[in-house]
């Protein structure tokens, strides 16, 4: 999408770059496509009004940039305007000084509530928390027991009381149970219910009371569309929830629905859950998802993953190498390798620029971690210098390094062609240019 | 749109089976949530839309769809298109206006009727599609709707062997239902599930063999992969199986709907779309985008969490409820 939108603005603004300034037809031009790019982004349709509007202000008063072309000038004025819409920076869980912290975990059907609990709990319990689950939906078969079998891979205690008691009953009950048991954070789990479900929202408000929770997080789909704002106003003012966990984010949906929650309740996302397995949940960083909205991909995540995997004088060096365009398929080889060591590859990919292509791409020739295992077999069959070089391989070349992997002429060619754009691209974000994306969409076509 | 379309006679009711009666409270309710959910577009759009012709009918219409996720494009279409009818005169007065409306937007639901081809004696329906929006829940409705309506027997294969308890929560649908379960072991192999499934279909000669899936994120490659390889074993073990593969698509999804869509469709050939939750405020109309891009025909309904919350699709009914009460 922001190879798409960055192209369309900057055809869009053409002949501006001559002018040297952006007139308000110009702005009224690039306002269209950032309406589409969010409205597809699944911004609300009000948000999406009030923030062009915004932007436009912004725009008719900056002049043209040389670094910069029109459109990516417009780009950058539009990201950093739904970064600030976005919020500060996320905070932590509201932990209580001492006794007994209770998180209430609430949303829609299906929203990713339990898999929240036990992920959440998974974290505070290493962190060094004693933590508890207390099962509240009684509501959905077997519920019950997918807390009590995911509570327990996460190692916090689950109080269960089956589902004949009510839910309201139950986290009472729970709540006790903790206390004496020495609990420090107790997370409610309950029944996903709908926000104009009148008799449910009472039993949630019900719960809210007796329970006093220090945080009531709002477990939100990323994938949610228009109605997102319908939900959270709903959900606002029943419970007055304190915070938003966004899940689902290792799909591809762009997640416009946290921006518009954002924006009509102030309330702020505090993590960000991105796969089934119960280790997959991160701080929410609202920059980071203003880029993914826009489809620019997550500059910061991935040189925070990169000095996460390395020490500083390897990080130091392979910054250089980047720079230099000297990024070789031997040090290709080592980040992987440390990089799978950081979690799924998909969510490592969905951080790069461009990544809205480079991931079909890859999809293609179904980038998984079994994949990945391919890519090494490709590389380690390469001789040291052709991983230092990769322009010395050949038609030849290739034909050994194939068979030598147990794959094909085509898989070495596309490692070979990905790598090249690769190492282009990080060498631009490198010098903090933003990589030219007419040339990466000419690479990766 | 009545169950009998969906499913033709022809795929057999004994005669000797009672069809269930409509209760008559549970269609009022029915109406009833709809039209709650149409209220809040009804107030965007106000009755009088048509009646004055400029340049905000045309954007307060675009905006009422937007709102309902039908999408940029899909939206662009109709709206387009109906402006030029208006302009043309081929379309005269408010209420004609709104007819074509409604038509334009039924059309993109796709103009033939739904059909759940049950043909086959037994037939595989396996259901798919990204996490929670309601696979497991869909399979209790249909297997309860199939076995009271049309006397069928149903085989429910619980092949989630993924997510912890999804073999439990089918088993509590299954016995709602009526129904048989098979099952596998938790993290087991999902395939083989089917496979038995439909060995004790053939042996018991039950009519519908319908498998539950795990779900997964389309943008999961392996996940995908393993699913086609399912498909696959299901296609091997059974002539022309699997006879549906539904993609079940919750209705507050946003344009992200499309893409697992067409991922699905690419994985598993995807037969038809079931749409659930339409019970909140969601107009699930990423549907239409669906059916307009892909091509793939919206079959079921959801409309709640109980057993006899599943509804035939009926494309202008559906068209109506975006637009009007
Ligand atoms: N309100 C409402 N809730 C529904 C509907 N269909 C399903 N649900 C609820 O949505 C939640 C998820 O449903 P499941 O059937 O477990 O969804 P699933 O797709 O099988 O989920 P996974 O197997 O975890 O991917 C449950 O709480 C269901 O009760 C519907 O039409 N309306
Ligand atoms: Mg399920």
């Amino acid at each position: 999408m922001f190879d798409q939108l960055s192209d369309r603005l900057q055809e869009t603004l053409a002949d501006v770059r001559n002018r040297g300034k952006l007139t308000e037809a110009d702005v009224d031009k690039a306002m269209r496509e950032i309406r589409l790019a969010l409205l597809e982004a699944d911004v609300n349709f009000k948000v999406v009004k009030s923030f062009t509007s915004q932007v436009k202000e912004r725009c008719l008063g900056a002049g043209v940039l040389d670094a910069l072309n029109p459109g990516q000038q417009v780009v950058k004025i539009v990201d950093e305007e739904l970064a600030a819409l976005m919020g500060g920076a996320s905070r932590d869980l509201a932990l209580a000084s001492s006794g007994t912290t209770v998180v209430l975990m609430a949303g829609l059907q299906g929203s990713g509530k339990t898999t929240a609990c036990a992920k959440l709990a998974k974290q505070l319990g290493d962190g060094g928390r004693k933590v508890g689950l207390a099962a509240c939906d009684t509501q959905r078969p077997a519920a019950v027991e997918q807390l009590v079998t995911m509570g327990g891979r996460s190692g916090a205690t689950v109080y269960e009381q089956g589902t004949r008691r009510d839910p309201v009953e139950i986290a009472e009950w729970a709540l006790g149970q903790a206390r004496s048991d020495g609990i420090d954070v107790l997370i409610v789990d309950t029944a996903g219910r709908l926000h104009i479900d009148e008799q449910l929202m009472d039993e949630l408000a019900a719960i809210r009371k007796r329970t006093k929770p220090h945080d009531v997080l709002l477990v939100l789909d990323a994938m949610t569309g228009q109605d997102a704002v319908n939900v959270a106003e709903s959900f606002g003012e029943r419970v007055d929830f304190d915070g938003v966990v966004l899940t689902k984010l290792d799909g591809d949906a762009r997640g416009g629905a946290a921006l518009s929650v954002k924006a009509v309740t102030g309330k702020p996302i505090l993590y960000a859950s991105n796969g089934e397995r119960i280790e997959q949940l991160e701080r929410f960083h609202p920059e980071r998802m203003a880029s993914r909205i826009l489809g620019m991909g997550d500059v910061m995540s991935l040189i925070e993953k990169a000095e996460e995997v390395s020490d500083a004088d390897q990080a130091a060096e392979l910054e250089r190498k980047i720079r230099k365009q000297q990024f070789t398929l031997e040090d290709f080889l080592a980040q992987m390798k440390q990089v799978r060591k950081m979690g799924p590859l998909q969510n490592v990919l969905g951080m790069m620029p461009g990544a809205g292509k480079a991931m079909k791409q890859l999809r293609q020739v179904n980038m998984d971690e079994r994949e990945l295992d391919r890519l090494e077999a490709i590389i380690l069959s390469m001789t040291p210098a052709e991983r230092a070089n990769p322009a010395l391989i050949d038609g030849s070349r290739r034909k050994r390094i194939a068979r030598g992997s147990g794959t094909t002429v085509q898989a070495v060619n596309q490692l070979v062609k990905q790598f090249a754009q690769m190492r282009k691209m990080m060498s631009q974000l490198a010098q903090g240019k933003m990589p030219d994306p007419q040339q990466l969409m000419k690479g990766m076509r | 749109m009545e169950w009998e379309e969906l499913i033709p006679s022809s795929a057999g009711p004994p005669p000797d089976v009672r069809r269930k009666p409509e209760p008559g409270g549970r269609l009022a309710r029915l109406r009833e949530r709809l039209s709650k959910s149409r209220r809040a577009l009804r107030a965007e759009l106000s009755a009088s839309l048509f009646d004055r012709l400029d340049a905000q009918t045309w954007e307060r219409l675009e905006e009422a769809l937007i709102v309902a996720d039908v999408g940029a494009k899909a939206t662009a279409e109709v709206v387009s298109r109906l402006e030029a009818e208006v302009e043309a005169g081929e379309v005269t007065g408010p209420e004609a206006i709104e007819e074509r409306l409604v038509e334009l937007l039924a059309g993109l639901a796709g103009r033939e009727t739904p059909r759940l081809e049950l043909s086959a004696k037994p037939s595989l329906v396996m259901v798919v599609g990204v996490n929670g929006t309601g696979k497991t829940t869909t399979i209790g409705k249909l297997a309860a709707a199939l076995r009271e309506r049309f006397g069928l027997e149903v085989i429910v294969a619980a092949a989630d062997t993924y997510r912890a308890a999804a073999i439990e929560q089918l088993e509590t649908w299954a016995e709602r239902a009526g129904t048989e379960i098979v099952r596998g072991n938790q993290g087991g192999d999902p395939g083989a599930v089917i496979f038995d499934a439909i060995a004790a279909a053939e042996a018991r000669d039950a009519d519908v063999v319908i498998a539950d899936t795990a779900g997964r994120l389309h943008t999961h490659g392996n996940l995908m992969e393993e699913l086609s390889k399912v498909r696959r074993v299901a296609a091997k073990r059974l002539d022309g199986a699997p006879h549906e593969t539904l993609i079940v698509i919750d209705a507050t999804t946003g344009q992200n709907g499309l893409r697992q869509a067409r991922a699905f469709a690419e994985a598993v050939e995807v037969s038809g779309v079931v749409l659930t939750k339409l019970d909140g405020t969601a107009k699930g109309g990423i549907a239409l985008a669906i059916a307009g891009e892909l091509g793939i025909p919206v079959k079921l309904i959801g409309v709640g969490e109980a057993l006899e919350d599943l509804r035939p699709f009926d494309a202008e009914e559906f068209a109506r409820a975006l637009i009007a009460e």
